[in-house]
């Protein structure tokens, strides 16, 4: 028997370093693409190179033939069986939702689209086999631009379903009764305030998490075993018994260590079950990995959104309204939850703000562009982006300081629990701590002295200040909040306990990490609500065999779900371990007391361990009457509300106005994410969410040509910054813990990137604001804000020589603040 | 992205990878540090037969001094370029210019000569070789031969160098003492130039005595910037000079439009970017980031 050494120290709150990491870092794990099996065949699949055409012949005979080939198979081999791809939130009972086709059947409607798939004994000569096969692609009129795509008469995506229009979802507050009629306010504010409309684009990224997708399919054992690089293995087992009529009992799936997803892998994909069927074809175990161009350009993208953003104010800058109107790019098919990403930020855009009339209206429409889906925050940072830019823009027309309008607007520490124009109740938050904090880190006086001097004296060098007091709802979620939005599932988690004999404790969780760090945390946690060392806690994942029950990883939820129901399951085992403690103390159970893994009678020194409880039960000599020979513990945790994380992001960015060019010199956040169960775990992701969002604010677009072809199709065009490209970020906490769950925990999974998208082109449109500069479209490259500068001092120009500016918007009204309303 | 199947030579001598070459044909392609020809081959955009791989011909790997000029061999590293005292003293140009190559890991793997036969436009190699009056010998089965390397590059991706030749070393004529910068505007760091300017200046007595300004990636080739050159000459090195004959940058260019950037941002930035490489290579104080 091993010794358990008993923890001298809490842990929840020790940075430590993750368990994990050694074999991810070194790769020496279980990555899918690892996994080889004997007689196994390698898949490689044919893609669309047209954007919408209609399939006519496909000649692979010249492919079947080649050296090494087992089979090949197109849409028209699978047709009957494939169904088609799921999609989970249907939002509007009304909703269009055309066929999904793993493999083309009739018709392409994206390019990168699958039409055709090899497997052969090397993934060298399925590659090589792909040349071989010749298909006869009818071109059909493609279909880019959402405005276009919802005008009469345009060309259809889906010609059969009459419409590119997926669904339209509506909130109004005055039609829910949590507020006034935005109408009315815009009208008002027309009168006696300020009205200010702006249009924002949120262009189409790809999540680029590092593993690439992977997936393997042994069809050889009594149950269908599925390995694939996912974050929802236990969604994936469901939804493949559901697409493919295959009994649910029958199949297993297992996500084995997973390199990153950010959304990338929140999916139901079609080589998931390209591979399942041609295994289960060819009765031979098969893999498909693909390369990263693949990845670029078949696996699901996100955001793509166009937002009318209208707010309206009295003229000492309360804000009275808030009008919100979206078209969202679903890509060309509805994915797993494509629909519901949007809608997901519908709750968001009041964001911190006491808004008395609010109304919002998405429509969804279709496009030949690959699928949209979730991308780290969902629907969170296109929202947290609109409000936090357009806060800066009314302060412009008001003449406020940005922060000061914010802060009379934001809702009070003292105010809290707060039930927002948008139905939901923040539980907690302290927006003038993390904001004082932020303000004192970040030097905030002596910035903008700096930028008066340096605008005074004509720097080609522009310096410039971004907030973003930003918040959002993560934790998904409540079931029946999830059932009032019809989505298909509830947003529970499992986890149970098992107690080993010698002390050690197996944990088994529903949360499926992907590099989060859940098997550190998690120990953490155990460790110290069952007082055993944080190595003697092994945390199981990802198997649906092992790990039966779990609604996985997404939505900043595996701690504030997941991790709950470990301390729920703990709690369990404590309560049955007090029954048989009592008995083994000769004491009434109400005589004990317990504290982190030792109960003791009270008032004297007899006590024992959960450890000594467990091997006690193991052996079953002596168990008190009508007990169990057994501590092992489940939960399900269904939370009663979302965590509502929060925080003050504050960046400054130097332009080059010569060359257009962003630095950003100095970026600080003060997040309020509850209690910390490890800081450096938190501070990681910060780091990583910091970086993706600043990556959307300067540097990555997906790009397509006129044809419908993604033209940024390597990470050579799609430009993912590295950490040279990327400041020294300075963070910090206040920790207001959350109400609503034992631990007082919030998410943290997204808060970076949520927050830090309009922290950076706030401050590059402040740098250069006093040029005329109202907008700058992101990514702001460098030929963007050089664009941007010059259109600006045009304008200028133009108005100097008597010329009226007729552009919509701010305009120069914008610089001058005191005339600053239209 | 696995390559198409190929035959592989690694040969010992460069009589042996000619001889390898010729028998290849067309369809024969050579393999210095693979850092550009390796992504081509997985992506499937060329599939040569045969791939002559170079890394053995210790011969081509080195730096010497040849009294008026230095000989870099083709298969040395952009790392090993940088490190070397002999460039650092006579072609200082090569040195800052390689330092915004890329990464670490792949200026240990590519190749100078690599770089220069490869030929891509956006390339940093390729403006300090013409500034720097450089001479490309080559070696075919008929023997060797020297081209300038004004007469090099010939268009996207095309050289002097035929499919059958390998080039073995680059001359560079010392520039001892003169000063020089290479002002790379691109958009994340690891990355290939947007546009770029490679400046390298003799100054005597405080005036401009020569002065070389060649443009990276305003059209299909390197571009001297003549008109630059002319306004600087004989010129006293000041701010006021220097802006004048940066507003030649763009004249006689072409540059392309791509994601990045536009034709006439890229002239834009040509101009701005002279001013900057100009003034930093005589030694001013250079304004904006
Ligand atoms: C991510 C990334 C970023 C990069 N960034 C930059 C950058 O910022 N700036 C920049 O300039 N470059 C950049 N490069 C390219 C890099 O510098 C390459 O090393 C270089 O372009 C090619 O050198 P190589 O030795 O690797 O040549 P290879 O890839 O081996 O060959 C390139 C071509 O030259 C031919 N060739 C090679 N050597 C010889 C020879 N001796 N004789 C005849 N033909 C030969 C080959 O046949 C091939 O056609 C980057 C590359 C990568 C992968």
């Amino acid at each position: 028997m091993t010794a358990t050494a008993q923890p001298s120290a809490n842990e929840l709150g020790r940075s430590r370093k993750r368990k994990e990491d050694a074999r991810l870092i070194s790769g020496r794990t279980r990555w899918t693409d690892n996994i080889s099996l004997p007689g196994m065949v390698h898949l490689a699949v044919l893609r669309s190179p047209v954007a919408h055409a209609t399939i006519g012949s496909i000649e692979v005979e010249a492919a079947k033939q080649a050296p090494g080939v087992a089979a090949v198979f197109t849409g028209r081999d699978f047709a009957d069986e494939q169904g088609s791809l799921p999609c989970a939130w249907p939002i509007s009972s009304d909703m269009v939702a055309p066929q999904a086709p793993s493999l083309a059947v009739d018709r392409v409607n994206f390019a990168g689209e699958a039409v055709a798939v090899v497997a052969a004994r090397s993934a060298a000569e399925a590659h090589d086999a792909l040349e071989l096969i010749e298909v006869d692609f009818d071109d059909l009129p493609v279909v880019l631009d959402m405005e276009a795509a919802l005008a009469d008469g345009a060309d259809l995506v889906h010609p059969e379903q009459g419409t590119n229009r997926n669904a339209l979802w509506v909130f109004d507050s005055a039609e829910v009764g949590t507020g006034g009629d935005v109408e009315d306010a815009i009208r008002d504010a027309s009168d006696n305030g300020v009205v200010v409309r702006r249009r924002f684009r949120q262009q189409r990224l790809v999540p680029a998490f590092m593993e690439p997708r992977s997936v393997v399919m042994d069809p050889t054992g009594e149950q269908l075993t599925l390995w694939s690089a996912t974050q929802v293995p236990h969604i994936l087992r469901v939804m493949i018994a559901m697409t493919l009529g295959v009994p649910e009992h029958k199949v297993r799936v297992i996500a084995p260590d997973v390199g990153g997803g950010f959304g990338g892998k929140l999916q139901v994909t079609p080589e998931e079950i390209i591979t399942f069927l041609v295994a289960q074809r060819l009765g031979k175990p098969a893999k498909w990995t693909e390369s990263r161009s693949e990845s670029l350009v078949s696996g699901h993208h996100g955001r793509d959104q166009i937002q009318d953003i209208t707010i309206c104010a009295s003229r000492d800058g309360t804000v009275t309204g808030l009008k919100v109107e979206l078209m969202a790019d679903m890509g060309a098919y509805l994915r797993l939850v494509s629909p519901g990403i949007p809608i997901l930020g519908a709750f968001m855009y009041n964001a911190i703000y006491k808004i008395p009339a609010y109304h919002f209206a998405c429509t969804n429409v279709f496009t030949t562009k690959t699928p949209t889906d979730a991308y780290r925050g969902a629907g969170r940072p296109e929202a947290t982006f609109a409000i936090e830019r357009i806060m800066d823009e009314l302060a412009v027309e008001l003449g406020m300081e940005p922060l000061e309008l914010r802060e009379r607007n934001w809702i009070k520490h003292e105010e809290f629990p707060f039930t927002t124009v948008s139905t939901l109740t923040y539980d907690s938050g302290n927006y003038e701590a993390a904001t004082a904090r932020a303000k004192e880190l970040f030097g905030y006086d002596g910035l903008r002295a700096e930028q008066r001097r340096r605008r005074e004296a004509g720097d080609p060098v522009q310096l410039g200040i971004g907030i973003s007091t930003f918040t959002e709802m993560c934790g998904l979620a409540p079931s029946r909040v999830l059932g009032s939005l019809s989505y298909a599932a509830g947003g529970w988690e499992h986890a149970s306990i098992r107690m080993l004999p010698t002390g050690k404790v197996e944990v088994v969780t529903g949360s499926s990490p992907h590099g989060q760090g859940h098997e550190t945390a998690w120990s953490q946690i155990v460790s110290d609500q069952l007082g055993v060392g944080f190595d003697d806690v092994e945390v199981l994942h990802g198997d649906t065999q092992s790990s039966h029950k779990g609604m996985d990883s997404y939505g900043s939820r595996s701690l504030t779900v997941g991790g709950i129901a470990v301390v729920k399951a703990a709690e369990k085992v404590v309560d049955k371990a007090r029954k048989v403690a009592a008995h083994m103390l000769e004491a009434s159970e109400d005589d004990l007391e317990y504290d982190r893994g030792r109960f003791t009678v009270r008032g004297t020194d007899k006590g024992t361990t959960v450890a000594d409880v467990a091997l006690a039960v193991f052996a079953a000599h002596d168990l008190p009457d009508g007990v169990e020979a057994s501590l092992d513990s489940d939960a399900t945790f269904d939370p009663e509300n979302f965590s509502f994380p929060h925080g003050t992001h504050l960046c400054a960015t130097e332009v080059d106005t010569e060359t257009g060019h962003v630095t950003i010199r100095s970026y600080v956040c003060v997040d309020d994410v509850g209690t910390v169960v490890n800081p450096l775990i938190v501070e990681g992701q910060i780091h990583g969410g910091l970086a993706q969002g600043i990556a959307q604010a300067l540097f990555e677009e997906a790009v397509y040509d006129e044809a419908g072809t993604l033209i940024t199709g390597t990470l050579a065009d799609y430009l993912v910054p590295s950490a040279v490209d990327l400041p020294n970020f300075v963070t910090d906490r206040t920790e207001t813990p959350s109400t609503t769950n034992p631990l007082g925990v919030k998410g943290v999974g997204e808060a970076g990137t949520i927050a830090s998208t309009p922290a950076v082109v706030n401050a590059v449109i402040d740098s250069v604001r006093h040029l005329g500069v109202r907008d700058v479209e992101m990514p702001c490259s460098p030929q963007t804000v050089w664009r941007a500068i010059n259109a600006a001092q045009g304008r200028a120009k133009s108005v100097s020589e008597g010329y009226t500016d007729t552009a919509a918007g701010g305009g120069l009204g914008s610089v001058d603040a005191s005339g600053g309303a239209r | 992205m696995i390559p198409a199947s190929f035959d592989y030579v690694a040969p010992s001598s460069v009589e042996e990878a000619l001889q390898a070459l010729a028998q290849g044909g067309e369809e024969a392609k050579v393999l210095g540090g693979g850092q550009s020809l390796l992504p081509v081959l997985r992506m499937r955009l060329a599939a040569p037969t045969t791939v002559v791989d170079l890394r053995k011909l210790t011969e081509l790997r080195g730096v010497r001094d040849e009294g008026d000029a230095i000989v870099i061999g083709s298969m040395t590293t952009h790392h090993d370029v940088t490190r070397d005292p002999l460039v650092a003293e006579h072609a200082e140009l090569v040195v800052k210019t390689i330092r915004t190559v890329a990464d670490p890991q792949i200026r240990h793997r590519g190749t100078f000569g690599g770089s220069l036969v490869h030929a891509d436009p956006a390339g940093d190699l390729l403006a300090p070789a013409v500034a720097l009056g450089a001479e490309m010998v080559i070696a075919g089965s008929s023997g060797r031969r020297t081209v300038p390397a004004s007469e090099f590059f010939l268009d996207f991706f095309t050289t002097a160098v035929a499919p059958d030749e390998i080039l073995v070393e680059v001359r560079i004529p010392k520039h001892t003492g003169w000063g020089s910068h290479y002002e790379k505007f691109n958009r994340v760091a690891q990355a290939w130039s947007i546009v770029a300017v490679a400046a390298a200046v003799r100054s005597e007595g405080g005036s401009i005595a020569e002065a070389r300004v060649v443009l990276t990636n305003m059209g299909s080739t390197p571009i001297r910037a003549t008109g630059v050159e002319q306004a600087l000459v004989g010129q006293p090195a000041s701010d006021e000079v220097i802006r004048a004959a940066a507003q030649h940058a763009a004249e006689g260019t072409s540059p392309m439009t791509d994601g990045n950037a536009d034709g006439d941002y890229r002239e834009h930035l040509a101009r701005v970017l002279t001013g900057r490489a100009v003034a930093a290579a005589a030694g001013l104080a250079v304004q904006g980031g």
